[in-house]
């Protein structure tokens, strides 16, 4: 139902979470909330228009980093990818919340060679010199995207929330493994390691094939950051918010999204 | 958000404008124009039912007619929902003088020569609208009118879709 540019196709194709503007990338965990001595949880993560829904695109998970409540890094079991949904498990043999995310990031350039429009994409480390010589006209735009969803082995901890600076990145106010229906959750965004004002931020929760309204929210945040959202049922929902800076000359753009996938209890 | 302008169509006005085209059966869709992030023109599908809802005949479908990198139009012919279930699956598509592209937002128009409608017994029907959005929401309007002797039936959606008036002009 949608024409995409040339440009976004590519993405799509590389399975960039870039191209959510097409579709929403989305990364769902089987449960968030577990108890015992040790847990198994699985994820799906897919591309489409329905949050959840794995019709369109699988992810490909090249940046996914687990990170346990002590900081170290676990790997995860199980990986495939199918058609449309990437699957995997982690097993969760620590107390204490986990953060699942999958990072991408590099340099999207265009330029012109010999009278011809060119396009490069890269890692950062690798632009300027890997596009050729004689190249001009160029513009270039760094992008990050952050796709994060958060599980708890018995009591939450806050350990996995620290940040990096880069891009857009989610601070929770409220634990994201504590939401429940009826009652409200804050949660603070920052770009590039500063409050992020003054953004929209989309929540759609699951399950839209078995109803006809989205029932979608938007909200903002304050000139601190923060945005604040009352959960109007249980569900697994989908937070998403991006930042675009155009190119200007030799100056790069700058194109971050994030995502995160919570889970409201009844 | 939606726009519900008064909707002056008749077959009257059409007969005195254009005798050629002159409609037997003729149906206004308001497609509302919705401001909205992404906003992509709705799939509707317009079909005839009886009053306990077995569907008798389509009229009209408007869907992507092309293919592109996200996929055939066809692909999403079954979020109509509605009308997939009640004969849309059963149809082969395109299908001379019912498929066509989808609509803009604003009043459209679509027109049913009785020719068409040889085997429809005079009687009381439901003529029914669906409109499935992408990253929307559906809507089916019910409109029930009745076929065999001039009249016009009016009902409204209230997200997907604006007022619709079906028009039987003889």
């Amino acid at each position: 139902m949608k024409k995409t540019v040339a440009l976004l196709a590519f993405a799509a194709a590389l399975a960039a979470p870039l191209a959510a503007q097409a579709h929403r990338a989305w990364m769902a965990p089987t449960s968030t909330s577990l108890s015992g001595a040790d847990a198994w949880v699985g994820f799906d993560a897919g591309m489409s228009n329905g949050v959840f829904i794995p019709d369109h695109a699988a992810m490909r998970m090249t940046g996914l980093v687990v990170t346990a409540p002590d900081g170290s890094t676990v790997q995860p079991e199980h990986l495939m990818q199918a058609q449309y949904r990437t699957t995997f498990d982690v097993h969760l043999t620590q107390n204490g919340t986990y953060k699942v995310a999958n990072l991408m990031g590099g340099v999207m350039a265009s330029y012109t060679l010999n009278g011809e429009q060119k396009r490069w994409r890269g890692t950062a480390a690798e632009y300027p010199a890997a596009l050729p010589q004689g190249a001009t006209d160029v513009q270039a735009t760094r992008t990050a995207s952050r796709i994060e969803t958060f599980v708890t082995l018995n009591n939450p901890t806050d350990t996995v929330f620290k940040t990096t600076g880069e891009g857009l990145e989610l601070v929770p106010v409220t634990h994201p493994n504590d939401l429940v229906a009826g009652e409200a959750a804050s949660f603070k965004l920052l770009k590039d390691g500063r409050p992020a004002a003054d953004l929209d931020v989309t929540v759609a929760r699951g399950g839209l094939r078995y109803r006809d309204n989205p029932e979608e929210m938007m909200v903002k945040t304050g000139a601190d950051g923060v945005f604040t959202v009352t959960w109007p049922e249980a569900g697994m929902y989908w937070l998403n918010a991006s930042v675009r800076t155009p190119a200007q000359g030799e100056t790069l753009g700058s194109n971050a999204n994030y995502v995160a996938v919570m889970e409201v209890l009844p | 958000m939606r726009l519900l302008p008064i909707v002056v169509t008749t077959a009257g006005l059409t007969l005195a404008a254009a005798p050629a085209l002159a409609a037997d059966l003729s149906v206004t869709v308001e497609v509302p124009r919705l401001n909205t992030a992404s906003y992509h023109r709705p799939y509707v599908a317009v079909w005839i039912e009886k009053p306990d809802q077995t569907a008798v005949q389509t009229l009209a479908v408007w869907y992507q007619q092309t293919r592109n990198n996200e996929g055939d139009g066809k692909d999403w012919l079954k979020d109509l929902r509605t009308w997939w279930r009640k004969g849309g699956r059963a149809m082969s598509l395109p299908a001379d003088g019912i498929s066509g592209a989808t609509r803009a937002p604003g009043r459209q128009t679509v027109n049913v020569p009785a020719a068409r409608l040889r085997g429809l017994q005079p009687g009381q029907y439901n003529l029914v609208v669906e409109a499935a959005r992408e990253l929307g929401g559906r809507e089916v309007v019910r409109v029930p009118f009745r076929w065999g002797g001039a009249n016009t039936a009016d009902a409204s959606g209230s997200t997907e879709l604006g007022a619709v008036r079906v028009t039987v002009s003889r």
